[in-house]
């Protein structure tokens, strides 16, 4: 069985992020996987060390400098990887038509993903991959078993958790709880060298949505700082608990 | 046109907050507003959507549609879309929310802001305002695809009551169980006497601060007493005293209640991130040069340990 894991590579999250000439700056920005994504990548590699599949293959769609989100990848333990070129400014139609078009090539029976990436914060990408294909989705998963034919698995719901089971194949987006990824050991970045890498341009496929403007958010103020006895701060805090912020108590 | 659809959140006939929401901003726009409601058993729900200036609501009551499945309600969704013709759909943003919007979407190749904080609708053109990089930057996006689609994040929107006149639409139902592709097979709710995170007017969270269980213990304590979420930041969830479910942040949740109380947080960028949107902050820290303390309205100089009891026992009074 063929797993294919789509990553993107994002700012690393503690990032502090500036406008340049109305756009987002990148310059110094240490780039990572997305979190997310992580997560499906060790996912795969840990249901190939299961021998539930025997191929673990990434794919990224973006600029020439996603490869080093792929390489990492390889280093944890995926055994090939696919660059799709495309402008980083695809929108989230734009990335699922074309990762879907290399994805139908590859013809895998699972296809794992992050269920959102940290940079847009969309969360649309691997539902739209799944409607692409035809395939069934589960979305925010925190488990994933195998087992003739189907998928089942634990999920985040509004609520609640539930269990969902699909057949394959299937597009299945991942949770940060799903499991732990693993650092790439030295053995692993050295491997990564000499795994295959092929590269392809991106099928057309033109915005759906429109970016009008970036701007930063209102820089918040900070107000009042005390350093007082516990009992004084204390009355200090409940106070502006009550009649600055307003809020109900619960006796 | 048939002015803009606000899809009804609801489970087991309990409609989210996040509905009557949108129902009160959808009002703004000055087309007609309406309520979609697909279930098993919702018509009765009908008179809830007018309280909060539905002018019609759309019923699809069927077995069908007892659970969420994405499949089921696509189908139905793209077929009302053709019959009625709405300027636009507004969903949540929350899980199963997002779920059918994106789906939805790309079956209709349309666009789909998600996560929206602000919202203009006129015909033909939705104006967004999405805060990416989980708030770090806003971005304003632009959707003239057919009908414009966005999911709305919960809490951003006044709830307004005005009277509308409700009157009940009954789409045929055309999704059948053939449409169904995801079997549930267990649902477990959250057992919990606290309010949901992203929904809670007061959030109170607790950090690295809190060295252990005993301290989150101590940070419950004051949550319970202002009927809050509990929250953690990334410390906290590693160390496994809280669920993943409560990290703040970039790779947790986005919160932005009225009062948010971070104790023991130092304020990394990435929680910050999460947070920074509420209209109150309060800290307590034992350093004071902790960064939480530059978002703070009000913050405390001290040990949580001790400044956090002394507050309840102040509240209490």
């Amino acid at each position: 069985m063929k797993v294919l894991v789509c990553v993107k590579q994002t700012f690393d999250t503690e990032a502090k992020i500036e406008l340049k000439d109305g756009k987002i700056a990148e310059a110094g920005i240490n780039l990572i996987i997305n979190p997310y994504d992580e997560v499906a990548v060790e996912g795969a590699i840990q249901l190939k060390e299961k021998n539930v599949v025997n191929e673990v293959v990434v794919i990224s769609a973006g600029a020439d400098k996603a490869m080093d989100a792929i390489r990492t990848a390889l280093a944890m333990g995926a055994d090939r990887g696919i660059l799709i070129k495309q402008d980083t400014a695809a929108d989230e139609y734009a990335r699922a038509v074309a990762l879907a078009a290399v994805i139908k090539e590859e013809n895998p029976e699972l296809v794992l993903a992050g269920h959102v990436a940290a940079d847009d914060g969309s969360s649309q990408v691997p539902t739209r991959i799944a409607e692409i294909l035809g395939y069934p989705h589960i979305n925010v998963i925190t488990s994933l078993e195998i087992a003739d034919g189907k998928v089942t698995c634990s999920s985040e719901a509004d609520g609640g958790t539930q269990v969902t089971e699909v057949s394959l194949p299937a597009v299945i987006s991942s949770q940060v709880s799903w499991n732990e990824p693993r650092y790439p050991s030295m053995k692993g970045i050295m491997q990564a060298k000499k795994k295959p890498v092929s590269t392809v341009d991106a099928v057309a496929a033109d915005n759906k949505i429109k970016i009008v403007e970036y701007a930063l958010p209102a820089a918040k103020q900070a107000g009042i700082k005390i350093e007082e006895d516990p009992d004084v701060a204390a009355a200090k805090l409940a106070d502006w608990i009550m009649n600055t912020a307003k809020a109900e108590i619960k006796k | 046109m048939a002015g803009t659809w606000v899809f009804v959140e609801q489970k087991d006939g309990n409609i989210r907050k996040v509905t009557f929401e949108m129902l009160a901003e959808a009002k703004k726009f000055g087309d007609e507003v309406s309520a979609v409601v697909f279930g098993k058993g919702v018509e009765a729900l009908a008179p809830e959507f007018a309280k909060y200036g539905a002018d019609k609501v759309y019923v699809a009551d069927a077995d069908v549609f007892g659970e969420y499945n994405t499949g089921a309600y696509v189908a139905q969704m793209v077929a009302m879309i053709a019959e009625y013709k709405p300027n636009a759909i507004m969903f949540a943003h929350t899980f199963n929310g997002r779920d059918f919007a994106s789906r939805l979407a790309q079956k209709l190749e349309a666009g789909l802001a998600t996560d929206v904080i602000k919202a203009e609708i006129s015909a033909g053109k939705g104006l967004f305002t999405r805060a990416i990089y989980a708030g770090k930057v806003l971005a304003k996006v632009e959707i003239t695809t057919d009908p414009i689609l966005a999911t709305i994040r919960a809490g951003v929107f006044e709830v307004v009551e005005s009277a509308g006149a409700g009157a009940v639409v009954k789409p045929a139902v055309v999704a059948t169980a053939a449409d169904v592709y995801q079997t549930i097979k267990d649902f477990k709710p959250t057992v919990s006497a606290r309010p949901e995170l992203t929904e809670a007017p007061v959030v109170v969270s607790g950090g690295r601060g809190c060295k252990g269980p005993e301290g989150i213990k101590v940070v419950e304590q004051l949550a319970d007493l202002l009927g809050a979420a509990l929250g953690g930041s990334r410390a906290s969830i590693d160390s496994g005293w809280l669920g993943h479910e409560l990290q703040v942040g970039q790779t947790g949740k986005v919160v932005n209640p009225n009062l948010y109380i971070a104790c023991g947080i130092s304020g990394a960028i990435q929680h910050l991130a999460g947070m920074s949107s509420s209209k109150f902050i309060a800290c307590i820290n034992t350093d004071p040069e902790a960064p939480i303390f530059n978002v703070s309205d009000f913050g405390v100089v001290g040990d949580l340990f001790k400044v956090i009891p002394l507050t309840v026992d102040e509240l209490k009074k």
